[in-house]
């Protein structure tokens, strides 16, 4: 996967992630184009698209796009799985996820996309191998924020 | 799907002000963070945004600079700065501070600023370096959850020179207890892998175990690097086909546990990645693809559900089975797969099955013709990607029969197309079909004539040099061409009477100098039409001045009746003031030469093309120049690569001004080398140089009265059985669709529109009938170029007796053998004669093939069982058992010169053999140099005669050490040529390619290459110095590399002991042993150093190599790693 957006209905990004090195100019310049495109686009159109010489793929939820750019010759229908499979991650650990949990925690839908796929290959594809590995992590910053002192090495072995 | 989140928030701002509700009950609402959205939220306009934003990032800055900011703080403030520049302002300033956040926070912070880093930059961002230590630091945490982090950042995003300091704690954590750690190690070698693979070379085997992993996590993860190896290089690791075949198949049998399941589909992510390497590894292969076809007929049967998941795992299936040696039930199966997306009426679907289409219709060309309805309603659909996939399917569908109505498609999405990428891109395709299938050549013209003007500028050069070199040289037929040129002239005439300031500047370039050349054809046509219609262009406005120069040109060559002239008069003139340069020469030669006409009809000779020119690419004729310049003391020419390598080794050397920087006899002979004033040597490397150069710049410069003695003579015949022969086409009717076999839903019922069958047998014709060679033009330009060159230099029956022989495994000594394993597959080819056999039989077969004089590896080896793909023991094998080869071994010792008798030489080596002639070869270590011997054997009973051996090669220098070539062999004799070598650049092994011609006794000429590997530690030398020596060399050199290296166990002094085995088996000269430290140097022939730096260091060998020759340090340590390993 070359990178992965998320936009509401009004076209405002809501995360993004590039797994190729591009300038902040080039990524701006993208994000923008695509999100015009995809906005443009009709309920019952196909969910593929081809922009340059990458496929974009991408799925509405609610009132969230999500958008993955992959190359050619990759499996379509696998990355809107993907996408889903981001999507029933976020669904799990913010139960029920809205947008608003999203923009609110977006720092957490990071994490959570992080432990799912790395380096813009699938990490881990059980959901609940994700999870646990948020929530150990999470239960480190809990800890952490009770007794506010003596952080530093709480071995989780 | 999307019920999962069904939970649509209408007003974000009422739900930010009732706290009641679910989503809002997470959020903090004290938060800064949260209170900027809110405030975002309540705008109205994007000034008030910005203006906002602005004022946050103000405070940011404030904030992150003050002193008094914990980490806390500033985690929120990373957070805060992240948001911003999700809106697209720039916080820059807070780059520096989220490496700060990352170093210095506790765990919890560091996530964040890790983040933060993750977000912020990029690759090549140069902050990274800063990042390198966290990431070391946090790498030997005993707290799991910062290993993790460490391992997440590296595998996003490291720079590429720091990879060796982190190298070895990542492999560590390949064993480590923790699955998760494990897995995230292997991404991140992975990529590492991607960025550097050379660095990774030596974990090879660990990878293995990777994929052997009780955790299927570890183990999927292990799969992307497996597919991207294999990528490169199949043929390496075709052992593994059975595992990941029975991985296959217990994944497709539920054998994994319940969490990879995913919509109750066992691992499809996994499936997925495991149909993609089978499909790599049975390419080609006859003998790996029967492993694959039971499994893959089980993925079918199991993937029956209806849902999206077993449609993508499908979809990957088809592909796969239609990749790798095909079987007649599997095919069958996955046609019908693709039957069903095609028809199906998610549009999705019909999409995937459309590119499944296309990728098999080369194969497959009747598939086509099964869906021609479909796919004729694809073509008007209403969604452009749709369309543009058919039109994809209809480009390698096209052929003779079909062109004018694919081309009419094509051209009218075209007509539409705004996006760049897609025009130039569809544009190449219709200039590549037209010219290809051409039913004549009035509509050659005119569809070039279109595709010129929709392409505009966007155009890439190719096609308009194409189509100029097809015009000029055109086929045999003098009549036929004629013609096309007559046809060319008249629509260009029209168009420029039209509106030319339409035309885009390609399109005028193209046009002028088809006028220029060819308007003379037309005889009622007056040279001072075409001169005032060019003139015309001049004055466009838009007209750029490499137009404008191309139009001089072709003025140049109409200098020809009173009207024209006095036109000309007034064009030169006014552009022999131009200030553009190259406007002012053409218009000075404009001048000059319509003054001298006979010059003119000399310079610029009427149908120039007709015969063939030379072109002397050794620019010989300057030599006598060059020499006159050297011996009046000009400088002799040098490379820019020469230049710059000798750039970087002033550079390095004036660190030390006095400092020696090599032993003096080794410097005076790089000295020699240099300078070597031959004046043969000197000019006929700058020619060689000049004219890469002129290669190069041809395509693009202005070089106009050159362009056409630049190219060659390679090219297109159009086809002239012209006009599209209507043939009845086999049109299915809506009910033939049906039985196809379609299971879910029926089309609707086609009304059986009388238009759509017309276009579908205009459309489909001659896909059924005909042999697949003219039907698929992509995937077979050789054949159509072969059949449509009767000017081929080479006729087909003098190639199908060029025996070629590719590579053959030079069993050397042992430290060869083991680079080989892992490196090069080819090594496990058949032996000696064996191979030559099969060569010759198959390049009987079908001569055209062997045209390329290669063998594709698939032909020669389809006999031989995949079995043998563990190199070490095949190579062995094949000296062994072959008889002959032992027997020479033992007569060819005889042979060898005086002066390496005593020397250390390698085994014999079969090069090739070619009617009788037998060809082996050795190498022989000597101080100064490596000598290359080549015995050659004529075992036949008759003479052979002009005989010649060239021996050549990128890698290496090559000087023949022979006093006298070999011209005569007679039979039952053996001759020996010698070949000094000495390295031209490092490499991991360097290659020596050679090509023996001679005659036989019955005047057949015959040709045969050879190829001889050799390692790089054959180039190694010892290099004898001083400590001090030692140390003032090694900070002169710029290039260096890290790596921890394993000691040789079970011994006292494991540092001396490791340190011979590098002495014994690379030749490196052991400077000096200091307690737990060793430095050991060595040269690269002639005279390249490298130096060692060694320290045990926790158990292993931690070293530390430098030279002033970029990678030979990693090739080196590649060699140094081979050889302990074998310890």
């Amino acid at each position: 996967m070359q990178f992965m957006l998320l936009f509401s209905r009004q076209g405002k990004l809501r995360l993004q992630k590039w797994y190729l090195p591009l300038s902040d100019k080039e990524r701006k310049k993208i994000s923008r184009d695509l999100v015009q495109t995809i906005l443009a686009r009709k309920p019952k159109m196909c969910s593929f698209l081809e922009w340059r010489d990458l496929k974009i793929v991408y799925k509405r939820y609610a009132s969230l796009y999500f958008c993955c750019a992959v190359e050619d010759q990759d499996n379509e229908l696998i990355t809107l799985e993907i996408i889903h499979r981001y999507v029933e991650l976020l669904d799990k650990y913010f139960g029920s996820v809205c947008e608003l949990d999203i923009i609110f925690n977006f720092e957490k839908a990071y994490f959570i996309l992080d432990e799912f796929l790395l380096g813009g290959e699938a990490q881990e594809t059980s959901k609940k191998n994700v999870l646990k590995a948020i929530e150990q992590a999470d239960l480190l910053q809990e800890e952490a924020e009770a007794p506010r002192s003596v952080l530093e090495e709480i071995g989780l072995t | 799907m999307s019920d999962v989140v069904e939970k649509t928030l209408t007003a974000l701002p009422s739900l930010l002000s009732f706290d009641s509700q679910p989503g809002a009950a997470k959020l903090s609402s004290t938060s800064k963070l949260a209170s900027l959205i809110r405030g975002i939220t309540e705008l109205t306009s994007k000034h008030e945004e910005e203006k906002l934003i602005q004022q946050e990032l103000v405070a940011i800055k404030d904030q992150v600079s003050s002193p008094n900011t914990s980490m806390r703080q500033m985690k929120e403030l990373m957070v805060r700065a992240i948001y911003c520049e999700m809106l697209g302002y720039e916080a820059s300033f807070c780059y520096i501070h989220a490496i700060k956040l990352a170093q210095q926070g506790t765990a919890l912070d560091k996530r964040v600023g890790y983040l933060a880093v993750a977000l912020f930059l990029h690759e090549s961002h140069e902050l990274l370096l800063l990042l390198v230590n966290t990431v070391l630091k946090d790498l030997q945490s005993t707290n799991l959850i910062e290993v993790c982090m460490a391992l997440t950042i590296v595998s996003q995003l490291f720079p590429k020179d720091m990879i060796p300091a982190i190298l070895p704690l990542v492999e560590e954590k390949l064993t480590h207890p923790k699955e998760i750690i494990r897995r995230k190690a292997v991404l991140a070698l992975y990529k590492f892998y991607l960025i550097a693979p050379n660095q990774v070379q030596h974990i090879h085997n660990k990878f293995r175990k990777a994929l052997c992993d009780k955790d299927p996590g570890v183990m999927t993860a292990s799969l992307h690097i497996y597919l991207q190896m294999i990528k490169e290089n199949p043929e390496g690791y075709k052992d593994l086909t059975g595992s990941f075949v029975t991985i296959l198949k217990q994944v497709v049998g539920g054998k994994l546990p319940m969490d990879y399941n995913y919509h109750s589909v066992p691992s499809p992510w996994l499936q997925i990645q495991l149909l993609r390497i089978l499909s790599l590894l049975g390419k080609d292969d006859q003998s790996s693809s029967e492993i694959m076809y039971e499994v893959l007929d089980e993925s079918l049967r199991r993937a029956e559900m209806n849902h999206n998941i077993t449609y993508a795992i499908l979809y990957e299936c088809v592909k796969c089975i239609y990749t790798i040696h095909p079987k007649d039930e599997l095919l069958e199966k996955a046609a019908k797969c693709i039957g069903n997306f095609i028809l199906s009426p998610k549009i999705n679907l019909k999409y995937i099955g459309l590119k499944a289409l296309t990728y098999v219709v080369q194969q497959d060309p009747k598939l086509a013709l099964q869906h021609q309805m479909t796919i004729i309603e694809c073509l008007d659909h209403p969604d452009l990607i749709i369309k543009r996939e058919t039109l994809e399917l209809l480009f390698r569908i096209t052929n003779g029969k079909n062109v004018t109505v694919i081309v009419e498609k094509l051209l009218d999405f075209l007509r539409t197309s705004k996006d760049d990428y897609t025009t130039i891109d569809l544009m190449g395709k219709v200039a590549e079909v037209a010219e290809k299938y051409a039913p004549d050549n009035k509509w050659f013209i005119a569809t070039m004539n279109t595709v010129f003007s929709l392409g505009g500028d966007l155009m890439q050069p190719d096609i308009p040099n194409n189509f100029l070199k097809l015009i000029s040289e055109g086929f045999d037929d003098g009549e036929q061409d004629r013609m096309l040129r007559l046809f060319a002239v008249d629509s260009y005439v029209s168009l420029l009477q039209g509106e030319p300031e339409k035309l885009p500047q390609r399109f005028l370039q193209v046009i002028s100098w088809v006028l220029g050349e060819y308007s003379h054809l037309r005889e009622d046509l007056e040279p001072a039409t075409v001169v005032r219609l060019l003139a015309h262009v001049l004055d466009l406005k838009q007209a750029s001045s490499e137009t404008k120069s191309w139009v001089l040109l072709a003025m140049t060559k109409l200098c020809e009746g009173e009207a024209a002239m006095s036109v000309l008069q007034g064009v030169s003139e006014t552009y022999s003031s131009s200030m553009d340069t190259v406007l002012r020469q053409r218009a000075q030669e404009l001048q000059n030469l319509h003054l001298n006409p006979e010059l003119w009809a000399r310079v610029l000779p009427r149908d120039a093309f007709t015969e063939p020119l030379e072109v002397d690419s050794s620019l010989s004729f300057l030599d006598g120049y060059v020499s006159e310049a050297l011996a009046a003391g000009a400088a002799p020419y040098k490379s820019p690569h020469q230049r710059q390598e000798e750039l970087a080794q002033a550079k390095a050397v004036s660190m030390e001004p006095y400092g020696l920087s090599l032993p003096i006899s080794m410097s005076l002979s790089s000295l020699d080398g240099r300078q070597s004033p031959t004046l043969l040597s000197m000019s006929s490397g700058l020619s060689g140089d000049s004219t890469d150069h002129s290669h190069k710049a041809g395509t693009t410069t202005l070089k106009l009265d050159k362009v056409k003695r630049v190219w060659g003579r390679e090219g297109y015949l159009a086809q002239r059985e012209s006009a599209v022969v209507e043939v009845p086409s086999p049109v299915h009717s809506a009910d033939q669709i049906e039985e196809v076999g379609i299971s879910q839903d029926p089309t609707p019922p086609p009304v059986a529109d009388q238009e759509k069958q017309q276009l579908a047998s205009s459309l489909f014709v001659g896909l059924g009938s005909q042999t697949s060679s003219s039907l698929m033009g992509k995937s077979e330009p050789k054949h159509q170029r072969l059949r449509k060159k009767a000017k081929d230099p080479v006729s087909s029956s003098e190639i199908s007796k060029q025996t070629s022989n590719s590579i053959f495994p030079p069993p050397i000594s042992v430290d060869n053998l083991l680079c080989n394993s892992n490196m090069d597959p080819k090594k496990s080819l058949p032996s000696c004669t064996q191979m030559t056999e099969s060569s010759q039989g198959s390049a009987a077969a079908n001569g055209t093939c062997a045209a390329e004089g290669e063998f594709t590896e698939g032909d020669v080896q389809g006999p031989e069982p995949s079995l043998f793909r563990d190199n070490r023991l095949t190579i062995a094998g094949s000296c062994e058992t072959e008889e002959p080869v032992g027997m020479k071994d033992l007569c060819l010792t005889s042979y060898l010169p005086a002066d390496c008798i005593g020397a250390n030489h390698s085994e014999f080596t079969p090069l090739c053999s070619s009617h009788g002639v037998h060809l082996s070869a050795c190498h022989v270590h000597k101080d100064d140099t490596l000598v290359l011997l080549v015995f050659i054997s004529n075992s036949s009973n008759s003479d052979v005669h002009q005989f010649i051996v060239q021996v050549d090669s990128g890698d290496v220098e090559v000087s023949c050490l022979s006093e006298s070539p070999v011209e005569e062999l007679r039979c039952h004799h053996v001759e020996v040529c010698q070949y000094s070598l000495t390295a031209k650049r490092p490499s991991v092994h360097l290659e020596v390619s050679g090509l023996v011609s001679f005659n036989m006794p019955d005047r057949t000429p015959q040709t045969t290459h050879f190829s001889y590997k050799l390692p790089l530690p054959s180039f190694i030398r010892p290099l004898e110095l001083s400590t001090e020596e030692y140390g003032t060399m090694w900070l002169a050199f710029s290039h260096d590399t890290k790596q921890n290296l394993t000691l040789v166990a079970d011994v006292q002094d494991s540092l001396r002991a490791t340190l011979d085995v590098l002495e014994r088996k690379l030749h490196l000269h052991v400077v000096a042993i200091i307690g737990m430290e060793g430095i050991v140097a060595c040269r690269l022939l002639p005279d390249q150093p490298c130096l060692m730096h060694c320290r045990v260091h926790g158990g292993t060998l931690a070293v530390w190599l430098r030279s002033p020759v970029p990678d030979l340090p990693d090739c080196l340590l590649y060699h140094c790693q081979r050889a302990l390993q074998e310890v």
